[in-house]
């Protein structure tokens, strides 16, 4: 007989892996990037196919580079790469778009050490850089085909008060001007549905900012605070960015507080300032919050006698 | 707080032996009884090579407080009485024993006479019995309680929550009667107000065992508990029962409350009733690389390859063979150990269950302190201990941890978690221990 192995307990281990939750993010995503190509065009999937090879390639090649081992098949770096694609409008040009990633993986991720010790969420850095450098670019919404009325020419937050109910189905569609993942709300509402039947998500963090972004939006007198949450970047912050494990708290407590920071921040931005980047300087200044948050809403052991 | 549900993790329950009625196999040929078979101090061998011996007879008195006497398990022939070295990697004394196979009953067991709690302690104490649930805490100290109006409840523990392990099943089911008789001497002698039989969901024969002795105004009553993992670790079980929380340095007595294993009460009634003492054990012998899964009964200090060899053998090249549970159990270094008092089961994975995943990046998802049930943070134990930080690990309260597994279960990065607890919580005792004997120090120098 060979030898045996002598590990430490348990000998037994969950089937869930990393690599399994970037998987069920992917198809997460999904649904929003076909609404996107539908939209907008098949330029869209081009977009997202670069943007995703790129992260992918950044990564790889960092870690070739430092002599590490190669991390790229944990999936993560798809995701990012997906998310800021989804966060730049369908005519952005490609060179742009990798400038974001590059951003995102070499500078946000793997110079703090890669997955899991980078502070901030890098897809959002990245989308932030990209719209403070191309800001042209970043805002040059594409206007659906054949859409004509006040949706299609710009992003419908710019224009909230002259819209009105009967908008509504356009904007659960996303048939109007917008970056290209983030319209369709119908459809990134069927990810985040997905994520928390498959346990990737708790709802906790999207269902706090959401509902505390239009209480805020109501309570600061935004215009039409709750056509306002299907516009913009909410649902896709909500659901996909201020989600990330690394960049939100651990407990239910913490996340719930982080939501509610991001709602009344976006709200914020929306209303007291004419800024596009409401959700992405929400959830950037609230990723730098987690450690704080982390230590107020540390659990309480059981049994544990405190120090005098 | 008292409302909030402790965290666990849902194991798959492998409970492929639970139909099984032990049997018994041939008597080895050969026993090696470790004298360290439980918390405390060893036993000392009172046998010397070449002595003859029969079931039952003592081969080594207990020593100290806490300790337990030890008694053959074959009749036959004492070969040595030397070091051996034991699955922790500490040498520890063991008394070999040729079995004539004969298996003669030693002539001077009687049954113990029985008519006050000191008695009964005692009785305890001689029948060799200490946590067969794995703990092996030696038991009679456990229920020697000075003032007995602070037991409140007594939890007879059958949950078995551990995968695989199925004989403290087959015990509340073959040896039902002895539960029984052990609950009712604990509510004469120790005068429990309450006994809580508790069960988990996924044993429902147990369950309805006990539901129909428990129907006659006996004061005895069944609890069922859901199958999450880890139900029958001491503090969870109290926490869940009994809605009480024992504190950190606390004992389970210091919130009115006793937890013992039903396999343990089984094994106390049938000394009382029999006269003889702890030298069998059922064993549940499963794993992937097993080709017949069975219980067995065996005499204490059967060496594990004959336990194999008796179900059929492997049926694939085994990579892990361990003491007891997937989640808690001890990996062997070879098959040359004996079963103990505190076994209930060993198993053998092949390579495909046996290797460990290779940990990657912790992605900060939360999910082991989702999954602790005492409501620590795992992860940042390791982030506290890869920085060396005793006092941090001190306010983290790493010495709580029990090492159930549940942290690194479920990690999706597949992280070694409960090692680095181990890690972490020995780190923090030496440097508790080293700033202690400074403080020491230097206050001595002070006095002078």
């Amino acid at each position: 007989m060979d030898r045996l192995i002598v590990s430490s307990s348990p000998h037994i281990r969950s089937a869930r892996t990393t690599q399994k939750i970037m998987l069920d993010v992917i198809i997460a995503l999904l649904p929003a990037l076909v609404a996107s190509a539908i939209i907008f065009g098949p330029r869209t999937l081009l977009l997202a196919g670069v943007s995703a090879a790129a992260c992918v390639a950044c990564e790889a090649a960092w870690e070739k580079f430092r002599k590490q081992p190669c991390t790229v098949s944990d999936l993560s770096a798809v995701v990012t790469g997906l998310l800021i694609a989804f966060n730049v409008p369908s005519g952005m040009p490609v060179w742009e778009l990798v400038i974001g990633d590059m951003v995102a993986i070499l500078i946000v991720k793997m110079l703090f050490g890669g997955l899991g010790c980078n502070f901030i969420n890098p897809a959002m850095v990245g989308r932030t850089v990209l719209f403070l450098s191309f800001t042209a670019d970043m805002t040059n919404y594409t206007i659906p085909k054949g859409a004509v009325d006040a949706l299609s020419s710009a992003t419908p937050l710019a224009v909230m008060g002259e819209l009105s109910w009967s908008d509504f189905p356009e904007l659960l569609l996303g048939v109007h001007g917008g970056v290209m993942g983030e319209t369709c709300a119908l459809a990134l509402i069927a990810g985040g549905i997905y994520l928390v039947i498959r346990r990737v998500i708790k709802p906790i963090i999207p269902i706090s900012y959401i509902c505390s972004t239009l209480l805020f939006s109501w309570i600061f007198g935004g215009e039409q605070p709750v056509l306002s949450l299907f516009a913009g970047g909410l649902m896709l912050g909500a659901i996909f960015m201020a989600t990330d494990y690394v960049t939100s708290p651990y407990t239910n407590k913490g996340k719930l507080i982080f939501g509610i920071g991001c709602g009344l921040l976006t709200a914020a931005i929306r209303i007291f300032s004419n800024s596009a980047g409401g959700v992405s300087f929400s959830i950037l200044l609230m990723n730098l919050l987690v450690p704080y948050i982390n230590g107020i809403t540390m659990p309480k052991p059981l049994g544990g006698v405190s120090e005098k | 707080m008292s409302a909030v549900r402790l965290h666990g993790v849902r194991v798959p329950h492998m409970k492929n032996t639970a139909g099984l009625k032990p049997v018994r196999m041939d008597i080895p040929t050969v026993v090696t009884i470790p004298m360290s078979m439980h918390i405390g101090a060893p036993a000392e061998p009172v046998v010397k090579p070449g002595d003859t011996v029969m079931v039952g007879q003592p081969i080594a008195k207990a020593v100290g407080l806490v300790s337990s006497p030890v008694y053959a398990s074959v009749s036959g022939t004492v070969k040595k009485v030397d070091d051996m070295l034991m699955s922790n990697g500490r040498f520890m004394k063991a008394v070999t024993i040729e079995s004539d196979g004969k298996q003669d009953v030693w002539d001077q067991l009687k049954v113990p006479e029985i008519n006050s709690f000191e008695n009964f302690i005692s009785a305890v104490k001689d029948s060799g019995v200490v946590g067969l649930g794995g703990a092996g805490f030696p038991t009679a100290v456990k229920l020697d309680i000075k003032d007995l109006s602070r037991i409140e409840a007594i939890i007879v523990n059958g949950a078995e929550c551990e995968p695989y392990v199925t004989s403290d099943t087959r015990t509340m089911l073959d040896d039902a009667e002895l539960v029984w008789e052990g609950a009712a001497l604990l509510q004469k002698y120790l005068k429990a107000k309450r006994i809580v039989i508790a069960i988990e969901n996924n044993k429902p024969e147990c369950i309805k065992t006990f539901q129909k002795m428990c129907s006659g105004g006996s004061g005895i009553e069944v609890a069922v508990m859901p199958s999450i993992y880890p139900q029958g670790g001491e503090k969870v079980l109290i926490y869940n029962v009994l809605k009480k929380i024992v504190p950190e340095g606390k004992l389970p007595i210091d919130v009115g409350a006793i937890v013992i294993n039903c396999t343990t009460l089984a094994a106390i009634a049938r000394y009382i009733k029999t006269g003889m003492p702890l030298v069998e054990k059922c064993i549940t012998v499963d794993g992937s690389a097993v080709k017949e899964p069975k219980n067995v009964i065996v005499p204490i200090g059967t060496p594990v390859s004959d336990l194999f060899e008796f179900c059929g053998g492997f049926k694939a090249e085994p990579k892990k063979i361990l003491y007891g549970g997937p989640m808690m159990g001890i990996a062997l270094p070879s098959l040359e150990y004996p079963i103990m008092k505190n076994n209930n089961a060993i198993l053998a994975f092949d390579k495909k269950e046996a290797e460990a995943p290779e940990p990657t990046a912790c992605i900060r998802c939360g999910t082991c302190i989702e999954s602790c049930p005492l409501r620590l943070m795992p992860t940042e134990f390791a982030e506290a201990y890869e920085a060396r930080d005793a006092e941090r690990l001190g306010k983290l309260k790493v010495n709580l941890c029990m090492e159930c597994g549940c942290c690194s279960y479920a990690c999706p990065a597949k992280r070694p978690l409960v090692q680095t607890n181990r890690l972490a919580k020995a780190f923090l005792a030496a440097d508790i221990a080293e700033k202690k004997a400074q403080a020491e120090k230097t206050g001595g120098e002070g006095a002078k």
